[in-house]
């Protein structure tokens, strides 16, 4: 027995702060979080670079530099705590540019990305406040105000060829309906569809230049969507339960199931702007809830609609319905329930 | 098979593999002592000696009348130098009797306590309380009310919280005596079954009390979660049981002790041994992580000196796991009963400190995380606008504190420390 080992200094505590329990903290923060979905997005975005070219680098910059901009300024203009590097106007900006066809002009996409930060976020108190989807407001500004850029659609020429810095009709594209306006005008005159579905496919999972940049391979979209449920960023149910009522429906309507899936802004829609966490229900119930509706106004809206792309408008309603949603779905708090205790 | 366990919860890294290997050894030898007279819940002991006396190690020092309350030995023999007031850990200031130690100590030897008729008598006698942080007196725990029969005893084995050993050192390393104090804890309150649950992360522990027990006792492989080790969802995991809002565990037919208490209470009935020291994990930025049988009143900076010193910067000592323990802000602060650690994390270890009112992104992490199933996100947002209604509409009362919440939360949200707010309040008005 070693008697009396306190012979040594006593140890001095250095200066700290304390405080109550817990002392640790999980590895995810905002900054975090906002760069996983951007890792997602990014092989897409770039996939739509390669394809669509210097259209789609100068939509991605303009809605990106926008969206970053706006919130700076807000924050500096009311003396806020400044949010930039929260990374949430960046996926903004990128969820913005996704949602968009590469032949919007560049200052169509900046006033989508003002509106979005300006508009949709910051007049509410910022990140956490909004009720409604900020990029999805941005597109649905643009959409109403110039109806005829985002149904028109002009496939992109290509790097070099397809530059419209103006929005001037300089491209060297061809202009005409989508397949997918082409399915859903098909089914309102006689039911029958001018092309076979299938065929769709390949094209829509690979290269599809005819939609939004987020559109030119559905493939990529899912790897992102799927990156960020394992990574557990995101709840699978969302996803999950739009996707699923979107071919359920489609295909008790008649419809090509996957064509309905593959097509169109489901897939952006699903992975990536109606997982948003503030403008998403927070209960797994409510998740689901939240999803079926998405995908039961997307089909109606793409099959029985004027605008074959609901995808906006049935996230948007259902951002909508979050809080009634939320409330009507608390789980049973542990404790409180019929089980024998 | 798929394992047992509840819903929610959280998975921190351990951070175990420090301590986990090596074996309990003895502690620090001190020159002196600091032994406070409140190391459990319930009345604080009365000194029964006085400044100038000689005490043996074992003699009673402290003691009360109360029905909740555990009386204190003195950990090693020496001479009484003060009776005066001690800060704890925890901010409480009790009354604390200084010891200064005899020289050559023989800690092989000690007074053994007060011959009790039963177990509960025994665990009083003894000054057992629960080791594993909460620090509720054992006895009281032994004597359950006659409307409210017990038919499972469950021995807590989990030690979920991150870093901590202790536990899994002594099941590993005294498996006998766990099951022991368990067959005790059973024939004393007249149970039917007992279970020892250990999360699946300590198999060789698991493997231990199987070897050490006959089929009387079952061990019980529980997922590994944190907190699985909390009492409500112990038994959750255990019996598939809820404990009712309001009720007390106890109305499950449950009585959860934690395996270092069924140790030392084996000990108290057989050995007449008293509470006078105990394991604690010296884990983290120490130089010489381990696991060290520590006296009680042994001072943490003492502790720490013992195992090495700090090894680099220093964020913030912890006194028990980082999810549930306190901040410790003096180093001369004693050991007690409870102390199940000593945790040292360093500056990037420690989380976050809040600036300002972060806001809340709705992610639902603290929602998917909390064992209660309480939305900690609405208990946050409402507390802070201290519209107390709300929060207790939300059942604040029955958040557990463990802090899921707020280890998850991305943007930091002090969301447990906004919730036991409410608690306070909604207490207070009454409630
Ligand atoms: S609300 Fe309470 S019980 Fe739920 S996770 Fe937070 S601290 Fe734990
Ligand atoms: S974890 Fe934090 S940010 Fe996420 S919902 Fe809870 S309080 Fe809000």
């Amino acid at each position: 027995m070693t008697p009396h080992s306190s012979a040594t200094e006593p140890l001095e505590l250095p200066r700290t702060t304390i405080t109550s329990s817990p002392h640790i903290a999980g590895r995810e923060n905002v900054t975090s979080i906002m760069l996983w979905v951007v890792a997602a997005l990014a092989p897409t975005a770039l996939w739509a670079v390669y394809n669509m070219g210097w259209v789609a680098v100068l939509l991605l910059v303009s809605c990106i530099v926008s969206t970053l901009a706006t919130e700076y300024i807000w924050n500096r203009v009311a003396h806020r705590a400044q949010t930039l590097w929260d990374g949430s106007a960046l996926v903004t900006g990128l969820l913005l540019a996704m949602s968009l066809p590469p032949r919007t002009p560049w200052w169509m996409a900046a006033v989508g990305g003002i509106v979005a930060i300006a508009l949709a976020k910051m007049i509410f108190g910022g990140l956490g406040w909004n009720l409604f989807n900020p990029a999805l407001v941005g597109r649905a500004i643009i959409t109403i105000s110039w109806a005829g850029v985002m149904s028109e659609q002009v496939i992109p020429g290509g790097w070099f060829r397809g530059i419209d810095v103006l929005g001037t009709e300089s491209l060297d594209a061809i202009s005409g309906a989508t397949r997918l306006a082409l399915a859903a005008s098909d089914r309102l005159v006689d039911g029958a569809y001018g092309f076979d579905m299938q065929a769709q496919y390949s094209p829509f999972l690979f290269r599809n230049l005819e939609g939004s940049l987020g559109e030119v391979s559905a493939a990529l979209l899912v790897a992102g969507g799927l990156f960020l449920i394992f990574k557990g960023i995101i709840d699978w149910r969302v996803p999950a339960s739009y996707i699923g009522t979107v071919a359920l429906l489609s295909w008790a309507l008649g419809s090509d199931p996957l064509f309905n899936v593959l097509a169109g802004g489901v897939l952006l829609g699903a992975f990536f702007m109606a997982t948003d966490y503030v403008t998403s229900p927070m209960t797994a119930t409510g998740r689901i809830i939240f999803g079926c509706g998405c995908g039961l106004i997307n089909v109606v809206g793409r099959l029985f609609g004027p605008l074959p792309e609901a995808t906006t408008w049935a996230i948007l309603f259902m951002n909508g319905l979050v809080p009634l949603i939320d409330r009507f779905t608390i789980p049973r708090t542990f404790g409180w329930g019929k089980r024998r205790a | 098979m798929l394992k047992a366990g509840f819903r929610g919860g959280i998975h921190p890294s351990g951070h175990k593999q420090a301590t986990s290997g090596v074996a309990i050894t003895r502690g620090p030898v001190p020159a002196s002592l600091i032994v406070p007279m409140s190391q459990h819940l319930g009345a604080p002991c009365l000194p029964v000696v006085e400044k100038g006396d000689h005490v043996v190690r074992g003699q009673v020092i402290g003691t009360v009348e109360a029905f909740v309350s555990a009386p204190i030995h003195a950990p090693m023999s020496g001479v009484i130098a003060a009776i005066r007031p001690q800060v704890l850990v925890s901010g409480q200031r009790v009354s604390a009797v200084e010891i200064t130690c005899d020289e050559d100590p023989d800690l092989d030897v000690f007074v053994r306590c007060e011959l009790a008729d039963s177990t509960a008598g025994a665990a009083r006698s003894a000054g057992i309380v629960g080791m594993g942080g909460a620090a509720f007196p054992a006895s009281v725990k032994l004597t359950p009310p006659h409307d409210m029969p017990v038919h499972t005893v469950i021995l807590n084995g989990c030690e979920c919280e991150p870093y901590l050993t202790c536990d899994h050192r002594v099941m590993l390393e005294t498996p006998l005596e766990v099951i022991d104090g368990a067959r005790l804890i059973r024939d004393a309150v007249g149970a039917s079954r007992v279970v020892v649950g250990v999360e699946d992360n300590k198999p060789d522990a698991v493997a231990a009390l199987r070897a050490a027990t006959a089929d009387d006792v079952e061990i019980l492989s529980l997922r590994t979660s944190y907190p699985q080790g909390a009492e409500k969802q112990l038994i959750f995991a255990v019996l598939g049981a809820e404990v009712s809002h309001g009720k007390l565990p106890a109305s499950t037919g449950a009585l959860v002790h934690n395996v270092g208490t069924a140790v030392a209470l084996a000990r108290a009935v057989r050995e007449r041994r008293p509470l006078i020291e105990r394991v604690v994990t010296v884990t983290g930025r120490v130089v010489r992580p381990g696991n060290y049988l520590t006296v009680i009143g042994t001072s943490i900076g003492e502790l720490i000196s013992f195992a090495g010193g700090f090894s680099g910067e220093v964020g913030r000592v912890i006194s028990g796991g980082p999810m549930t323990g306190m901040g410790v802000s003096d180093l001369s602060a004693p050991v007690v009963k409870g102390t199940s650690g000593i945790v040292v994390l360093g500056p990037g270890e420690v989380a976050p400190a809040v600036h300002g009112d972060q806001p809340c992104i709705r992610c639902g992490r603290c929602s998917d995380a909390c064992p209660m199933m309480l939305q900690p996100f609405v208990l946050g947002i409402y507390a802070n606008k201290r519209m107390w209604d709300q929060t207790q509409d939300h059942h604040a009362l029955d958040c557990i504190e463990c802090g899921c919440c707020s280890y998850v939360c991305p943007t930091s949200r002090p969301l447990v420390q906004l919730i036991r707010l409410a608690k306070h309040a909604q207490l207070e008005r009454g409630e």
